[in-house]
């Protein structure tokens, strides 16, 4: 094979890694508008926070801490323990939850039946707050996450795709790792949605709301549930993300590149922000490959959106999305 | 007139009615300045079918959003099996073992028969969601025991035909009958439903009839029904109420509201000009 192809292999393996992110944080919006109607722009900083939290819990931060020394004129960082990783991450999620329910007593109970739009604004609020306070919880410097993932270049990729094409591979560990944690996470997902009492209440709930009222399904709990679910899915996101690029602020932007990601798979459908989040990975990695030459540099920054472009003439609802029909 | 004790009454066809199980006193429900239920009260025996009959706009699906609780009455208070309700969420009225079906069918479209009649089961399930996840014999074996339930409800209405179809392919009269179908897997004391036979031909309509009945006599759950077709609601209804302009213009068995002055002046109109 000529080097060429292989490079573009190569390139197209790590688009992979890079498109598994998308995909987790597209699978978060995807969880929120199918149960509720809100497409939640605060997704993305919903990663960051997690993330955030997860570091400083890991490295025993003590939370507001720039607040209460300048205030109290105190001049306070760690406790000066760490938490192994595992704590870590179960408290964590015990924080994603107990947002999950603060976002359901503070803000949407008070929206029902509102239109999506200000359901929508309510989420730009939402995300600009959680932005605010994961700053002042835990400082805006960037931060090093490690919840101890591999990483590096994966000596089995390589030597497997030596002894192949005679070229080894760069890939780091982490994308392989990445690749396993979002398959058994969606895994469990479809699981807990097709086959358990409450996600067949979550599946109900998407569908009509006043049949699931009918037969007694509470849509505060099942809200409660989503959200905790994609605070969940947020945290999973987090960790992979600041593992590859530490934790910052930047991270909350990915969540603009989950929007391309939503309009080719779909907003409805889990499969769908799993595939679009790798194809977009993936086409953005050959994109770069073949047209830098042509076309110059830097145009991972825009091929997404223009794919998501070209799918809005061809095909709006998306690759696995419900066929949008007009009836008359 | 029937004798209406407090023990209840036998039917003409010889079944026995119990005491009273839902009533309904001084129900007023505005939307705004307009009044849609205007002070009624009456009452459902246990073991009846009992229709709410009236023209359009009379009032009669409010009402049926008041005994489900999808409505609040500003004024008024319902009893439930001797109790006053407190105000409640629809959700929470549906685990007090009131079902109901709706007039314009409200089924989970994207899911399949069997899917949609085990929602009906929601509330029966003990299981719990950590249970579910963590404890995975019992809770599957649960929800066998409430599959079985399902498929004998499935047989009882005779769509086991259909039980893997999604929903959203099937015609309207199964559809009617998939939605009756959750309604009764949630094994309810009162069933409502709220014109179960709107938009059928002949046959599904006595097909619907035939199902009601037999629900009512096989199982002993009281019924309420809202139905527009005179022919039905008469042959199969215990006692009826009639609406008109949200007020109640008429209460008894079927032949004491035919022959009710009001209720054929609603039905056929009046003439003022006499």
């Amino acid at each position: 094979m000529s080097d060429n192809v292989l490079f573009a292999l190569e390139a197209a393996a790590n688009g992979l890694t890079v498109g598994i992110m998308y995909s987790l944080v597209a699978l978060g919006f995807v969880l929120i508008f199918k149960a509720s109607g809100i497409f939640n722009f605060a997704q993305g900083v919903l990663a960051l926070f997690a993330a955030l939290t997860l570091v400083g819990f890991q490295t025993g931060q003590v939370p507001f801490s720039h607040l209460i020394n300048a205030i109290f004129g105190t001049n306070i960082h760690d406790f000066g323990f760490t938490m192994p990783a595992v704590l870590a991450i179960i408290l964590t999620v015990l924080v994603m939850i107990l947002i999950a329910i603060l976002v359901e007593r503070l803000v949407l109970k008070h929206l029902v039946n509102q239109e999506p739009i200000i359901l929508f604004m309510a989420t730009i609020g939402l995300a600009y707050f959680l932005e605010g306070l994961g700053d002042i919880m835990w400082g805006a410097e960037v931060k090093r996450l490690d919840v101890g993932i591999p990483q590096g270049m994966s000596p089995w990729v390589d030597e497997v795709t030596y002894n192949l094409f005679g070229y080894g591979f760069y890939l780091d560990e982490l994308s392989l790792w990445a690749l396993g944690i979002a398959a058994v996470l969606v895994t469990a997902l479809v699981i807990f949605s097709q086959y358990t009492k409450q996600g067949r209440a979550l599946r109900a709930v998407a569908d009509d709301h006043q049949a699931a009222l009918s037969v007694g399904i509470s849509l505060r709990f099942i809200w409660v549930l989503t959200w905790s679910i994609a605070g969940i899915v947020a945290l999973v996101a987090g960790i992979m993300w600041g593992s590859k690029s530490g934790v910052q602020f930047s991270l909350s932007l990915i969540a603009l590149k989950a929007l391309p990601v939503l309009i080719l798979g779909g907003f409805t459908s889990i499969p769908g922000a799993i595939v679009g989040g790798l194809l977009i990975g993936v086409g953005e990695k050959l994109f770069d490959f073949f047209m830098q030459p042509i076309i110059g540099g830097a145009t991972e920054n825009w091929f997404a959106y223009m794919l998501a472009l070209v799918f809005l003439l061809f095909r709006p609802q998306g690759l696995f999305g419900e066929r949008i029909i007009e009836r008359v | 007139m029937l004798d209406q004790s407090a023990e209840g009454y036998v039917t003409a066809d010889g079944r026995q009615i119990g005491p009273v199980v839902l009533e309904l006193k001084n129900i007023t429900l505005r939307f705004g300045g307009v009044e849609a239920i205007k002070n009624i009260s009456f009452d459902i025996r246990e073991g009846e079918i009992r229709a709410i009959i009236g023209p359009n706009g009379a009032g009669k699906s409010s009402m049926m959003n008041v005994i489900s609780g999808f409505y609040v009455p500003q004024e008024g208070e319902i009893i439930y099996k001797g109790y006053k309700r407190a105000k409640m969420p629809p959700y929470q009225v549906a685990r007090t073992g009131i079902a109901r079906t709706f007039q314009n069918i409200a089924l989970f479209e994207g899911m399949s028969v069997l899917d949609n009649i085990m929602t009906g089961r929601m509330n029966l399930m003990k299981s719990g969601f950590l249970k579910q996840a963590l404890w995975w014999g019992p809770a599957a074996r649960e929800e066998d025991e409430h599959r079985e339930k399902v498929e004998k409800v499935i047989d009882f209405l005779e769509i086991q035909h259909i039980r893997k179809t999604p929903v959203a392919r099937l015609p309207y009269g199964l559809k009617k009958r998939v939605e009756l179908a959750r309604a009764l897997a949630a094994e309810p004391q009162i069933l409502l439903l709220d014109e179960p036979m709107a938009g059928m031909n002949v046959e599904e309509k006595e097909d619907m009839s035939r199902f009601i009945l037999d629900v009512n006599d096989e199982f002993g759950t009281t019924i309420v029904l809202i139905e527009h077709d005179m022919g039905v609601v008469m042959d199969l209804s215990d006692r009826v109420v009639v609406m008109d302009y949200g007020k109640k213009i008429g209460d008894g068995t079927p032949d004491e509201v035919r022959n009710n002055q009001d209720v054929i002046d609603a039905y056929l109109g009046v003439s003022h000009d006499e």
